[in-house]
Formats: C-alpha cells, sequence, structure tokens
C-alpha cells in the first residue's frame, strides 16, 4: 500500500528551483563573455577534436558580440547565485538535512550498485533511502562544484586584489579554464539529472514541487 | 506552494484527494512565482540604458567597483613574474588611434591641468620624459576578452612622472597623495593625439606604483601596434585602459570619459 509522506522541506524546494533561473542566466552570460575568447577544445596531439563551441552554436543562441553586457549580467547575477547557494548549505547544516546528503562510509559502494543496476548491469535496487549513495555523491558534488564556480569565478574577476586566490588555483589562466570546466560540469550533471528524474517519475518529481510523496510501505499482515 | 496547516492523512482515499489538492496549489504557485520571475526579467532587459547596460545592471556594477574600493584594490600589487615568463613577442590586439606614423625623437605629450591658471598647457616631450629614473615590471596583462600574458614593461612610472614635473596638482606643486590629498585632482584623461582613443583613470590607479608610461615592451622599443613612441600600462586595469599613443594627458575632477565605457563596458574596469 501506499502513504503519504513528507520528503523535501519548502527552503529546499524554493532554492532548488530558484537555481534553475539563476544558474541559466550565469551560464547564458558567461558564455556571452566566452564568445569574446573562445580558446578552449578537447585535442588529441595536433587534431581538435571539438572546438568550444562551433559558429553555428553562438549564431543560434545570439551570443556573439555581447561581452560588455555579458559581464554586466554576470556580476550581478553572481550575487544572487551565491547567495541563494549559502542559504542552501547554510540550511541544510541548520535543519539537520545534510544527514541524508553527504556521503557516509556505505556510500561508495552503494553508488556503484545503483550506476550498475540503472545500466541494467545489477537486479537488485538500492535499499530505499531519501537520497541513494549515488544521488549523495552528485548533491554534495555539485554544491563542491558551486563553491569552485565562487572561488575560481572570484579569482578571475579580482586577480590583483585577491592574487593569493588566483595563485592557489593555479594562476589567471589555468582559473579561467577550471571556471570553464565547472561550467559544463553543470550542464552534464544537468543531462543526468534530468535522466534520472524522468526514470523515477511523475511522484518522485512531484516532491519537489508540493513537498510530498507517496511510499510503498510493506504490508503488515493482520493478526 | 503551501504547506498543510494540519497532519494529512496517511493512507488511503483520503491522502489520494489531499495529495492532489496540494499538487494544485503548489503548481498555482510555481505558475505565479514563475510569471512574476519572468516580468521582472522582462522588466530588467528592458530598463532604461544608463551607459549602455540597463539600469540596474549599472547600479550593481557600481556597488561591486565601491566594495572592490572600500577592500583596497588601488592600493594592492599586481603579481610580477621572472624574465623566464616572458614568450616572444607581446600579443596585439587594437590599433584605434594608431593611425599613420609617428616620429619618436620628435615626440611630445600635451598635459592640460582643468582650469589650473598659471600652466593651462603644457608640452612635454619625450627625451624629456625619458630622464626619470627607469622602471621595469614583468607582469600579466589581462585583457578584457579573456585572455592573458605576462610581458615586460619598460619605461618610467607614472608617479614619478608627475613627481618629476610637478603635474596633477591644483596648487602646481609635486603631488603629495599622503600628505594632502585635496591638491590633487580626481581624475586623469589620456587620449591618442587624434583623441580617437581615450582612457580615464582615478586618481588612486594613476598613481599606483604599477602604473607607468612605456616605451619598451619585452626589452623591444615599442612598435607602432603596441603604441610607439610612448604608451600607458595600467596593471590594476583590464588592458582597455592601457592606452597606445600618448597624445594628451589631462588632470580633472570630472570623470573623463572612456572609449569602451561609451559602449557598455564598465568605466572602473579594475581588477
Amino acid at each position: 500500500m501506499n502513504r503519504l509522506a513528507p520528503k523535501h522541506p519548502r527552503a529546499i524546494r524554493w532554492m532548488h528551483w530558484f537555481n534553475v533561473p539563476l544558474l541559466t542566466i550565469m551560464i547564458w552570460s558567461g558564455l556571452l563573455i566566452y564568445w569574446a575568447n573562445d580558446e578552449y577544445a578537447i585535442r588529441a596531439g595536433d587534431a581538435t577534436l571539438f572546438h568550444f563551441f562551433p559558429n553555428g552554436f553562438y549564431r543560434a543562441l545570439d551570443l556573439e558580440h555581447s561581452l560588455a553586457i555579458g559581464m554586466a549580467y554576470h556580476f550581478t547575477f553572481m550575487w544572487f547565485f551565491a547567495i541563494n547557494g549559502l542559504c542552501y548549505v547554510l540550511y541544510t547544516f541548520i535543519s539537520g538535512e545534510w544527514r541524508h546528503l553527504l556521503p557516509n562510509r556505505r556510500t561508495p559502494r552503494e553508488a556503484w550498485q545503483v550506476v550498475l543496476h540503472d545500466l541494467g548491469l545489477h537486479k537488485e535496487p538500492p535499499p530505499p533511502a531519501k537520497y541513494n549513495g549515488a544521488q549523495r555523491l552528485a548533491y554534495t558534488g555539485v554544491i563542491l562544484m558551486g563553491v569552485g564556480s565562487l572561488a575560481t569565478g572570484l579569482s578571475v574577476f579580482k586577480p590583483t586584489q585577491l592574487a593569493w586566490l588566483t595563485d592557489l588555483l593555479g594562476g589567471y589562466s589555468l582559473a579561467r579554464a577550471e571556471h570553464f570546466a565547472l561550467t559544463i560540469g553543470y550542464v552534464l550533471f544537468f543531462l543526468v539529472h534530468i535522466t534520472q528524474v524522468l526514470r523515477a517519475g511523475w511522484n518522485n518529481f512531484l516532491a519537489m514541487v508540493t513537498g510530498y510523496e507517496f511510499m510503498s510501505v510493506e504490508v503488515k499482515s493482520h493478526a | 506552494m503551501p504547506e498543510p496547516k494540519v497532519v494529512p492523512p496517511l493512507t488511503g482515499a483520503a491522502a489520494e484527494q489531499w495529495s492532489r489538492r496540494l499538487t494544485r496549489r503548489s503548481f498555482a504557485t510555481g505558475a505565479v512565482a514563475a510569471l512574476a520571475g519572468l516580468s521582472a526579467w522582462r522588466w530588467l532587459t528592458t530598463a532604461d540604458r544608463d551607459e549602455g547596460v540597463p539600469w540596474p545592471l549599472r547600479r550593481v556594477l557600481r556597488f561591486n567597483e565601491k566594495l572592490a574600493e572600500g577592500l583596497g584594490s588601488p592600493r594592492g600589487l599586481a603579481p610580477t613574474f621572472p624574465p623566464e615568463r616572458v614568450r616572444g613577442e607581446p600579443r596585439t590586439n587594437g590599433t584605434i588611434g594608431l593611425d599613420g606614423a609617428v616620429d619618436g625623437a620628435d615626440w611630445s605629450v600635451r598635459v592640460e591641468h582643468e582650469s589650473r591658471r598659471a600652466v593651462a598647457a603644457q608640452s612635454i616631450r619625450l627625451q624629456e620624459i625619458q630622464q626619470c629614473p627607469r622602471f621595469d615590471l614583468i607582469t600579466e596583462l589581462k585583457c578584457i576578452e579573456g585572455w592573458s600574458e605576462v610581458m615586460h614593461l619598460g619605461g618610467v612610472s607614472f608617479l614619478d612622472f608627475v613627481t618629476h614635473f610637478r603635474l596633477a596638482t591644483r596648487s602646481g606643486r609635486a603631488p603629495d597623495p599622503a600628505g594632502n590629498p585635496a591638491d590633487l585632482y580626481r581624475y586623469v584623461y589620456l587620449a591618442t593625439p587624434d583623441e580617437s582613443y581615450y582612457v580615464g583613470l582615478d586618481m588612486a590607479s594613476a598613481l599606483h606604483p604599477q602604473t607607468m608610461l612605456c616605451d619598451m615592451m619585452n626589452w623591444q622599443p615599442l612598435t607602432r601596434t603596441h603604441g610607439a613612441p610612448l604608451r600607458l600600462y595600467v596593471a590594476v586595469k583590464y588592458g582597455i585602459k592601457s592606452l597606445k599613443r600618448i597624445g594628451l594627458i589631462r588632470f580633472q575632477d570630472e570623470r573623463p570619459p572612456d572609449y569602451w565605457a561609451n559602449r557598455g563596458y564598465d568605466w572602473y574596469a579594475g581588477l
């Protein structure tokens, strides 16, 4: 039988959904800036396998010749992105939600099981819990990526004033590359996240909207 | 997304019904929030332009500037590097205001002070400027486009220049930023001889110990495309402020115009 149970606290739902437009605006304005010096590519020896990004990509999304406006948006919305992320971290610690989110001793093994299960190589599903091992790694990892984006972003934004930070991250041009790589990381995270949400179904998705989820509980036999 | 005020029924048809109502209300809240967000975005993107960008963004950029200044931006030194880090020819970018040949031997810079009576305008010959103590700097130039390059710059420090020629002050005495800051003009305006490229600097950035007038890059005399015979280098700003081929230097209290700021870029452009 099904039992309706609270899942995601209201604060987490709001911050989760706030982050959708914020991250979108940060990535969009970041692309406006990146276009002005689009130097990154995946290379094998002398051959370029993929250039970030093909001209058609910029043209299709109207990202060309907009460095100044891109910087204006990026250096405005960085505040909202940072504040939302900071509130999320504070909330998870104060509310105790972190217990569900941070990896623990069982996490690596469980995460591996989840990967095998999702690829259809392993029959047994992970033990029922709010977040399985793979989720714990993913949701903790993406927060660390957020911290990384703030650190690399600040070090590129103020490389003289925060020279110690820029140094720590390997210098100005490396910090810029790291900032870019993290952004690609968000896009990959997003693709996996959407796939998994689609796989998990409507009831699971609804929990991030309403806060409640129907959980299946084993029916106890009546004496 | 409304939360229940009472403990919801947990199982059975009552739970199903309660869940449906909660779902409807949550999606309605979500839709209102999404619409509010969209109208806020529309408002922002269509807001009146202030120096080329929507005014709320300009406000935040000014706030960022104040915050950076409050944290001591113009006083910190940009990192310096050993000579081995300099590779080959310095990268060139931008040739606005560099049309035509220049005669380095006969070059002079026009210097003006806003409403200074005694000397309204003067001409200082390049050869006189080169009498100031030599100053060398190996640092990383950061272009606003996103590339950076470690390069050597040789010339004289701007502070030595204004001290030697008693510039930048209302009184006509040598500047004393610590002892008599009120004697300093607030800003410097520099331009190419034809004024097709021009930059504005606050006085603190202009007198920063790494701001300099250069006649050498990577231990070679300046080339035309790097701004021969004399260019500016401002370590605490993006490269857009490092004017090439200096023809005019004006000290004034009003914030000067700036070529790229007139095209939507941040006037401050501080690093």
